[in-house]
């Protein structure tokens, strides 16, 4: 794509999104094919500033292949991403970061063989250096609880632990939007309601906006400030969580007798 | 155990090379780096001149074995072709040393053999990373870039193929390359056997200790994250491209250097260079001694070979075997290498002492 010229791309971000002027996240008839399944199908979906919002749907709804368009990992067949007031849609991954789009997988991705100062300078030496970079660290560190496990090598830590310090590794970036993807799957009933407390945190403290895939009704529910349902690559409801809840239709497609 | 921390004697001049992408950084290690330093620079005195000769040839596939640690145990990069730069950098160097007499042509030979090693490995891996060609395929294709030059190289016997003055030689070699030296005309420094040996022996502990520095910068982190998972890392804002890229290169320049080294103290290079059993060395090196460290692959790549000179002067011809054996016994007992197994040995049986260990252990094969 010939998007190379910043004032075109502006220009036409305004056109986009210009509406709402807190959006951070816009997508306009975004598509993705695989051979012959559209995974993703023609997905208008956008998000407020210091939004967190949960991705909900039943199984090969598109969840994981939205978000991988999102972060570059996937290309889109069709359509366009705006950020920031800015089309990303032909960035790479690493661009996309820079630009404050931060993410954590599905399982716990951190590195294994690296201690936890160590995983957690990758992504803080990119934006920190000298005694803030030193600061910094300490701050993460204390937050997410991981003061003690310094020099732990990551694949010995609980699999809360590792929740935590993946999620710390994103933060360390100052991101502006962050990417989850079941970030309590595996997790005991005190770990998830320990992540809860932690995600609400950032969106209301730090101001992230937040888009988490979740399967877990009662972990959306304590968390989100809206919820968008996924069904077969196209978005089927969105609204406040009670309102989805109650929804005959959504149960319905959860049931399956849809299919 | 604080990883990172250096404490005790020379603290602050040992900071840039320590740190915990790599072993050794107490102030037991350096001691031992540096006696070991002092006893390669006094071999040449103690054995004489053959000593020198044949130790300079030691030193400098020491260095391709560096380049080779460097890139595959800190990028994940195996390459299969480090030797392909090596060989580069020694014909070139002959081309351009053979063709400019006197001082300047030395001269010239070392910047240029550097210059087009640096350049080839740049432009393989531009088209090798930037093509999306990953793990293993990056192994087969450097092996076979390395076969294609062997067979090329081999068929340049005619007289057709000679650069100016100097002639290919096919699988005769080309012989006659003059020795290093430094200057311009016939005023300068003249590089003999035993200030050959020296030179190598500086270039490798020269590199050696950049490496170190390297490793432990920023640029090193990146490199190990690419290591160890490269999605993630470019899911932290890293052009995980460009690091394979720019690292792949810099080990290319090293391995070019190293093979001027190795030519000018042969004064002869042939296309057995680019052959498999070439190509496979630095690899054994860096499995036995320890791809994640330098010196314990430097260590392996004269072990290595200073065993396999005394079995070539006995006459054995078992060399290649005993050498293979070593290789997949020490893959099957200790697949990290040699180095790495010292290293936890020594974190092992310092922990268990009653005295807190207050920095971190580490050491490597330094007997050579």
């Amino acid at each position: 794509m010939g998007a190379s010229d910043p004032t075109v791309m502006t220009t036409q971000a305004v056109d986009e999104t210009g509406e709402g002027s807190s959006r951070i996240l816009q997508t306009r008839n975004l598509r993705k094919e695989f051979g012959g399944l559209t995974a993703t199908d023609d997905v208008d979906f956008a998000l407020e500033e210091g939004e967190l919002r949960c991705l909900i749907g039943p199984n090969g709804a598109g969840k994981s292949t939205f978000l991988n368009l999102l972060t570059g990992q996937l290309e889109p067949t069709a359509g366009k991403i705006y950020y920031d007031g800015h089309d990303v849609t032909d960035l790479p991954s690493y661009e996309r970061v820079d630009r404050g789009i931060s993410m954590k997988f599905q399982v716990p991705s951190i590195y294994e063989g690296l201690t936890v100062a160590q995983n957690l300078r990758i992504p803080l030496q990119q934006v920190a250096d000298g005694d803030a970079f030193e600061t910094r660290t300490r701050e993460i560190l204390e937050r997410f609880d991981l003061l003690a496990e310094r020099d732990t090598v990551a694949s010995n830590l609980s699999h809360g632990q590792q929740q935590r310090l993946e999620i710390g590794m994103a933060m360390a970036l100052e991101p502006t939007l962050m990417l989850l993807d079941e970030p309590v799957a595996g997790l005991s009933v005190e770990e998830t309601a320990e992540i809860a407390d932690l995600l609400r945190e950032i969106s209301d403290d730090d101001g992230v906006a937040l888009i988490v895939i979740e399967h877990d009704i009662d972990f959306v529910e304590s968390i989100a400030d809206r919820v968008t349902v996924l069904d077969q690559g196209s978005i089927f409801r969105e609204g406040s969580v009670e309102a989805v809840k109650s929804d005959p239709e959504v149960k319905r497609i959860y049931l399956g007798e849809d299919h | 155990m604080s990883v990172g921390s250096s404490d005790g004697p020379l603290a602050g001049l040992r900071r840039p090379f320590e740190g915990p992408n790599t072993m050794g950084n107490t102030p037991g290690f350096w001691l031992g780096f540096v006696v070991a330093v002092a006893v390669l620079a006094a071999l040449p005195v103690l054995f004489g001149y053959y000593a020198a000769e044949i130790g300079a040839v030691f030193l400098a596939y020491a260095l391709l074995g560096v380049s080779l640690a460097f890139i595959w145990g800190y990028c994940g990069i195996l390459s299969f072709g480090q030797v392909v730069f090596f060989g580069v950098g020694g014909y070139a160097f002959g081309v351009v040393a053979i063709n400019v007499p006197t001082l300047t042509g030395a001269t010239l030979g070392l910047l240029a053999a550097i210059a087009v090693s640096t350049c080839f490995a740049a432009a393989l891996g531009y088209f090798m990373f930037y093509g999306g060609v990953r793990n293993v395929y990056v192994t087969i294709l450097t092996l076979v870039v390395a076969l294609v030059l062997y067979t090329f190289m081999g068929q340049t016997a005619g007289g057709e193929w000679a650069i100016g003055d100097a002639r290919l030689g096919g699988f005769n070699g080309m012989s006659g390359v003059p020795d290093l030296g430094i200057g311009i005309g016939s005023t300068g420094l003249e590089i003999g056997i035993v200030a050959h040996y020296y030179v190598t022996l500086g270039a490798l502990v020269a590199t050696y200790l950049g490496l170190r520095a390297l490793v432990n910068s920023h640029f090193g982190y990146a490199m190990v994250a690419t290591r160890e998972d490269e999605s993630r890392t470019e899911m932290f804002g890293y052009n995980t491209t460009f690091i394979k890229f720019a690292a792949f290169t810099i080990g290319g320049a090293i391995a070019g250097l190293s093979g001027v080294l190795f030519t000018t103290q042969n004064n002869y290079i042939d296309p057995s260079v680019f052959g498999i059993t070439a190509a496979a060395l630095p690899v054994v090196w860096a499995s036995v001694g320890g791809r994640t460290s330098l010196l314990g692959t430097v260590g392996a790549a004269l072990a290595i070979q200073f065993l396999d000179y005394q079995l070539a002067l006995s006459g054995s011809e078992w060399a290649l075997v005993i050498i293979g054996s070593l290789l997949v016994f020490v893959v099957l007992v200790m697949p990290e290498g040699v180095a790495p197994r010292l290293r936890d040995i020594v974190v092992d049986y310092r922990s268990s002492e009653p005295t807190p260990a207050d920095a971190p252990a580490g050491t490597e094969e330094v007997s050579d």
